[in-house]
């Protein structure tokens, strides 16, 4: 019951964050980080992953609804959302997880840092792929690629330390 | 059909992913149109709500350059007035009837509440909508330039695509010669956009002004735009015109909506021409 709760909180606070805070950042005049995935990696681990998978749709698609930016960002949560699980399996180099035990912040810190990384990746290359939609920009989209995720994962590892702290 | 129900629930995971990543794929390429009807869009109650609240902060960090934007066009528009001969401010004897008097555009005050200039498909939020008579496809301008055109509108709020998108196209022409191109968005540049289409013959040089060129009916003859920044010339056309807009992109809050009265008209004979 406790985790629903802190499940749904976190939901709705990282959407304000995002929306009030990081979107409107501009690092560098056009960088803004989307430190809102961390719900998708702080979301427990558990063999049922319908409401994971739904819930990261939903959680991109009110991103899209403030950004106009048409569906790129609940295809690429929900892209991570579902690749969660093998991407994980595959850093432990382990086909079954205690899934009851597992915690993310409990991980050896290069595997939870290279973790967050492939994770970052993978959801800013879909969304600026399907924002600029266009094999020419292929250059454009891997620097914004590269560039915003650097910013996401030092907020994301950073979010991460404050809250262990709390606990 | 045993065998079919076993297929779902086995890959009950994947389907789930793959309808929904579907739904999300189609709102993508709804997106890259230029359409009136989409479905995700910043013009609704909720984020108009937050993106109102939010702006009543964000505002005051930018009241210095809102107030000299105002104050730059009430001082044109006073020598505007103080230009005319004072005998045309006069009430005549005759009255002018109404009924003759033809107005085409009429502005309606509205605060940009959202901006995007980081992106390659940018919009705006505004803070009108169906209520104060908005509809889609007019302009939206403030007093140093054009800004975009509405695109989808709800009942309080309206999203305008911003002349920062690659699906706008506006027509604008050169204040000295005359001649006509089309202003276009390469997505480098926020305060720097693109000249197409302009006839050769045309005598363009670092400097000279654009202004809008009146042959859409979305926006009046005359507005500004910006000057030309830089020109390339190759095989007897202009290969790219710079543009330097009169906007700072990054800094808009007050602007205008304009109502063009004879759009319906336009429109009604364009198309019973085409027939």
């Amino acid at each position: 019951m406790k985790e629903i709760i802190s499940n749904i909180a976190l939901f709705f606070s990282l959407i304000l964050l995002q929306v009030l805070v990081f979107n409107n950042m501009l690092l560098f005049g056009y960088i803004n980080p989307m430190v809102y995935i961390l719900f998708v990696i702080l979301f427990p681990i558990r063999k049922e992953r319908g409401l994971l998978l739904v819930s990261s749709f939903l959680l991109g698609l009110i991103i899209d609804f403030f950004l106009d930016s048409g569906g790129t960002n609940a295809a690429a949560t929900l892209a991570i959302a579902y690749f969660r699980l093998p991407i994980l399996k595959w850093l432990m180099r382990k086909s079954e997880i205690d899934f009851l035990v597992f915690k993310i912040t409990k991980l050896p810190f290069t595997k939870m840092l290279s973790f967050i990384a492939i994770i970052t990746l993978i959801h800013h290359f879909i969304i600026f792929s399907l924002e600029y939609f266009n094999f020419a920009e292929i250059t454009t989209i891997l620097s914004r690629t590269i560039l915003t995720s650097i910013f996401t994962i030092i907020l994301i590892i950073f979010s991460l330390l404050l809250i262990n702290k709390n606990n | 059909m045993q065998q079919i129900i076993g297929f779902i629930l086995k890959n009950k995971y994947f389907l789930l992913f793959f309808l929904l990543e579907l739904v999300a794929i189609t709102f993508v390429i709804k997106s890259h149109s230029y359409h009136h009807s989409k479905f995700v869009n910043s013009a609704n109650a909720i984020t108009g709500n937050v993106y109102t609240k939010l702006n009543n902060i964000k505002e005051y960090t930018k009241l210095k350059t809102f107030n000299q934007q105002l104050l730059d066009e009430n001082a044109r528009l006073k020598n505007l007035l103080a230009n005319k001969d004072s005998d045309n401010l006069k009430p005549t004897i005759a009255q002018a009837d109404s009924a003759l008097y033809q107005q085409q555009f009429s502005y309606l005050p509205t605060k940009v509440i959202n901006n995007q200039f980081n992106r390659n498909y940018n919009y705006l939020t505004i803070n009108v909508g169906k209520s104060q008579g908005i509809r889609p496809d007019q302009g939206v301008a403030n007093s140093k330039g054009i800004l975009g055109i509405t695109n989808t509108v709800s009942n309080n709020y309206a999203t305008v695509l911003s002349i920062l998108n690659n699906n706008s196209k506006i027509n604008v022409k050169l204040k000295n010669s005359k001649h006509f191109g089309t202003l276009v968005w390469n997505g480098k540049n926020y305060n720097v956009l693109q000249l197409v289409d302009l006839p050769i013959q045309a005598n363009i040089s670092q400097g000279d002004t654009v202004i809008t060129g009146g042959m859409s009916t979305i926006f009046p003859q005359g507005l500004p735009v910006g000057t030309i920044q830089d020109f390339k010339q190759e095989a007897n056309a202009y290969s790219t015109v710079n543009i330097k807009l009169f906007n700072d992109m990054s800094a808009i809050g007050p602007a205008y909506v304009i109502t063009n009265f004879d759009q319906e008209e336009i429109k009604e004979i364009e198309t019973t021409q085409q027939q």
